[in-house]
């Protein structure tokens, strides 16, 4: 019933033997130790366990395992490999999260947002990361943030 | 002397962010605990009220990778915070549907949940209560008919023989003489139902038994002293083998104080020992096993007279606390001093009682009670207002509390800045300039809110703090509050930072583990802040008076003279004195002689509020001491409606907050936007929904809706006010909850202001608005 699959994680060629019913949220938490997407819902509402594929953010906990076979996954481990993104240094100083359980899968978003539109105007981002569920902080530091960042660049 | 603060009420970038942003911040389910792990999965009560007449389990036991069943003929034990009145497992009957009735320990999480699915429970289904009036009435079916028997703190009185597990009343003046002489009253219901934290990260614990009685959990929780006393207590564990580590909690809002999930893991690891198990709860049972905010029913009668003084307030509150009242039998309490809101009545009768129902039990939430009981208060102020013809703002600043007046227990006010919060919201939302939509279909309208909230305590909470220096001059700060995302670690480094004079980077402070820091109640109440910085305070003064003296002893110079700056002893008559922490903390100062005077320096300190007692009458509340002091504030908000749709946008908002001293200005800013947001949800989406049988029909994130980025008023305004609280840490006292309170009142009264309709049940929505409207107008036609 296991399949082979490959594909790159951060950039490293991953092979690992998954069930056709396993989630990549927990193929990459618990099977390959990346902790950085969050499980809130598990139900593709919230947003926390977010993750890029080839350079789109998906949905990790609604997404099967075997999908990725051949494609490219990219987490928060991935985005700083050279460090601190811009984006990041931006969230830190805003003291853009509370809790931070809804960071990783913000930035994900974010970071996708900025790749494609490196000049969103306010009401850009609001819409990118409104399926992104943060409880804590209102969103205001998050988008003051965003909004700084791509005015840098 | 006053010193000129350097750390404390400055802007700084929080000192767990860094951790957070990168996706290094480990929350619980983050830990990695080998491949002995076990899993937990529960099995739910199909019923909302009903006999267990049998478990049979035999079945369940046999299935592959099941290492244990458990059920509530193993754990009979009853527990809870302030009234045992729960089951790890009910051994004879359930209460809502969803209750855990037995759990399986297997080897993987499907093998558990194939598992559960064995189990054969016999039920003998019982009427079901929904309604918090209908449980109160004399014929109402028991919920509890064992009520009398349960342990409860002295200052609750639950009622046997009937649903109510505890009543608060409040007995000032002469009500009804005050309603004769009053001018105008006023009397209405309001309704607020029940809502949920929806923390992103849900509940979960790992638990791990070892074989020599030792009992240690992972948990995510707001209270870890608590929960090892009650595992302690109920399991009957000697306190020393129970130890609790806390990781980062994914969002707490009141939902992960006290216990609940966490002593299943923990029976669940008893019968495995040397395994660690894991539970966390699903989204679903994060709705419907974890607990809810109290349903509440509120009956207001008001009287004023004709100066526009209040001189009367009947507020009787019927709170729905679901199945079980073990946490939220206080928060009916708290409310119950405290529902005259944040003004000066003469004349008060309250009640306010907690009614068990078949529905999850509730417990604390945000706000604690206060933002539900505000909802009817402040809606009440607008509508008075206008009776008398009184402008709502100044008629709140009319009456609103001064420092020094009774509140409804009789204790004296404290320094409060109320006047300058309701002033400010005014000034910031432009209030009494009108504002047009472009859009003729649209109306704008502003509306207001004034709240206070007091934290609810046992009087004997306490909080103590550890720090030890290192050789480099550097120290670790122990403390077991919890970082919740409220700022709780910055707050508390930068207070050991002002005292000592050292610089954030020389403070290292990080989250709890039972074992090895200080007591600390629970981060709750918004008063860790208050509690656990004064700890910290009075353990920097410790750690800086052995400093002193060691320094004082080896050079001979007299302590008055010294001081501490940026990180050295300095000396006011010798200002070429200099020397630097690290030179003694830990190795002391070498004498002429070669030996040495000091050694390491450790500071601790703790903090009881003295002045508390639960001990009032409890016929009219009067005669104790049950609240520390109240926060106040105000918010207000300007609304647009669609009348053809009924859809409210809040365009913007103003909320200020007296925080007596802001440790950490821009954290407090954080939470009163963050908090204001919560607030919107609750005003205009948020509820819980159940069918006839007291089942949850929207347990998900699509069908109960929480505020995105696009739902959030493109305006927000917080404004930090400060009048210092004389017993604070710096001054300050907590805003956290409060940031909350006042938005269901206020944009309810923005609704009136805008159609000229009063909606008196929350949350808004655009078909009551399209209901209150055509009503409006057939009246008219009429
Ligand atoms: S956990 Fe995947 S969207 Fe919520
Ligand atoms: S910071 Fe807590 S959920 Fe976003």
């Amino acid at each position: 019933m296991k399949k082979e699959i490959n594909f790159t994680l951060n950039g490293n060629p991953v092979k690992i033997e998954v069930m056709p019913n396993e989630k990549l949220l927990d193929v990459l938490r618990d099977r390959l130790g990346v902790k950085s997407p969050k499980h809130g819902c598990g139900r593709g509402e919230c947003g926390a366990c977010s993750v890029l594929l080839n350079g789109k953010s998906i949905r990790s906990c609604i997404t099967l395992a075997i999908e990725v076979d051949g494609q490219e996954i990219t987490t928060l481990e991935g985005l700083e490999k050279n460090g601190m993104t811009d984006l990041q240094k931006s969230f830190l100083q805003h003291n853009s999260f509370q809790c931070g359980f809804c960071a990783p899968g913000m930035t994900i978003t974010a970071t996708e947002l900025l790749n494609k539109n490196p000049h969103p105007d306010e009401e850009e981002v609001r819409e990118a990361i409104a399926g992104n569920l943060c409880r804590c902080t209102g969103y205001q530091n998050i988008i003051d943030a965003i909004l700084d960042v791509s005015k840098k660049e | 002397m006053e010193r000129e603060l350097k750390y404390v009420g400055k802007r700084a970038v929080r000192i767990d962010g860094l951790e957070k942003i990168t996706g290094a911040a480990k929350y619980t389910d983050d830990l990695d605990f080998g491949p002995s792990m076990l899993y937990v999965a529960v099995l739910e009560s199909p019923y909302a009220h009903a006999i267990i007449k049998n478990i049979d389990t035999s079945e369940a036991e046999k299935m592959p990778g099941v290492r244990a069943v458990l059920s509530g003929k193993d754990f009979p034990e009853k527990f809870g915070l302030y009234l045992k009145d729960n089951s790890i497992f009910p051994a004879d009957r359930v209460r809502y549907i969803g209750e855990q009735v037995a759990a399986v320990v297997a080897e993987t999480p499907a093998q558990a949940k194939a598992a559960v699915k064995k189990i054969k429970v016999d039920y003998e289904p019982l009427p079901v209560l929904q309604n918090p009036l209908d449980a109160i009435k004399p014929d109402a079916p028991l919920i509890h008919p064992d009520l009398g028997k349960y342990e409860v703190v002295p200052w609750l009185y639950p009622q046997p023989g009937t649903n109510i597990a505890h009543v608060r009343k409040i007995r000032k003046g002469d009500v009804d003489k005050a309603f004769e002489e009053a001018e105008y009253v006023l009397e209405d219901w309001y309704h607020v139902p029940h809502v949920v934290h929806a923390p992103i990260e849900t509940h979960i614990s790992v638990a791990l038994y070892s074989y020599d009685g030792r009992l240690t959990l992972w948990n995510s929780t707001q209270s870890p002293h608590t929960q090892r006393n009650i595992i302690a207590h109920s399991l009957k564990i000697p306190h020393k083998n129970v130890r609790v580590i806390a990781s980062y909690v994914g969002g707490g809002f009141g939902g992960k104080a006290g216990i609940s999930m966490e002593v299943i893991a923990a029976v669940a690891a008893m019968k495995v020992p040397g395994h660690p198990v894991k539970l966390r709860w699903t989204r679903k049972q994060e709705f419907q096993n974890s607990s809810q905010r109290q349903e509440l029913y509120a009956h207001i009668k008001m009287g004023v007279n004709k100066e526009g003084k209040i001189i009367a307030l009947k507020h009787e509150l019927f709170w729905d606390v679901g199945a079980s009242a073990e946490y939220g039998s206080n928060v009916v309490n708290a409310t119950g001093f405290s529902a005259t809101g944040p003004y000066y009545i003469p004349n008060v009768y309250i009640d306010s009682f907690a009614i068990y129902t078949n529905r999850p039990p509730c417990g604390a939430y945000r706000g604690f009670g206060y933002s539900e009981f505000h909802f009817g208060i402040e809606s009440h102020m607008d509508r008075m207002a206008k009776m008398i013809g009184m402008d709502p703002v100044e008629f709140r600043r009319k009456n609103a509390i001064r420092r020094g007046q009774p509140v409804a227990y009789g204790v004296e006010m404290n320094p409060t800045g109320i006047l300058e919060c309701i002033d400010k919201v005014a000034e910031k939302i432009e209030w009494g300039k009108e504002d047009k939509s472009p859009d003729p279909t649209k109306v704008r309208a502003k509306g207001f809110a004034a709240v206070w909230k007091a934290p609810a305590m046992p009087p004997n909470e306490s909080s103590a703090a550890f720090l030890k220096f290192s050789e480099d001059g550097s120290i670790n700060l122990l403390v077991s509050g919890m970082e919740l995302g409220q700022g709780f670690l910055t707050a508390m480094a930068k207070i050991a930072a002002e005292e000592l004079s050292l610089p954030l980077e020389k403070i290292r402070v990080e989250l709890p583990d039972t074992d090895r820091n200080p007591y600390e109640w629970q981060t709750v109440a918004s008063h860790v802040t208050w509690s656990c910085g004064n700890a910290v305070r009075r353990a920097a003064i410790d750690a800086r008076n052995q400093i002193l003296d060691t320094v004082s002893r080896a050079y001979h110079i007299d302590k008055a003279n010294l001081y501490l700056e940026d990180g050295k002893v300095k000396c006011y008559t010798d200002p070429e004195f200099e020397l630097p922490y690290e030179d003694f903390v830990i190795n002391g100062i070498e004498m002429p002689d070669g030996t040495f005077r000091g050694g390491p320096i450790m500071g601790h300190g703790m903090f009881m509020p003295e002045f508390t007692s639960a001990k009032v009458n409890p016929e009219t509340g009067l005669g104790g001491h049950p609240n520390v002091h109240y926060t106040t504030g105000a918010g207000a908000v300007e609304i647009e409606i669609d009348k053809e749709t009924g859809r409210i946008r809040v365009l913007k908002m103003a909320e200020a907050f007296d925080a007596g001293k802001a440790i950490n200005p821009d954290l407090v800013e954080g939470q009163i936007i963050g908090g204001f947001v919560q607030g919107l949800g609750t005003a205009l989406w948020e509820e819980v929904k159940f069918d006839e049988n007291g089942r949850i029909l929207n347990p998900n994130f699509t069908d109960y809706k929480i505020p995105t980025a696009l739902d959030v008023p493109r305006d927000m305004n917080p404004i930090i006010v400060e009048v210092a609280q004389p017993d604070g840490p710096f001054g300050a006292r907590g805003i956290a909850e409060h940031t909350m309170i006042p938005v269901m009142p206020a944009v309810a009264n923005a609704v009136e202001n805008a159609l000229g309709i009063r909606i008196k049940d929350v949350p808004i929505t655009p078909e009551k608005i399209l209901n209150a409207l055509k009503e409006k107008e057939q009246k008219n036609e009429n």
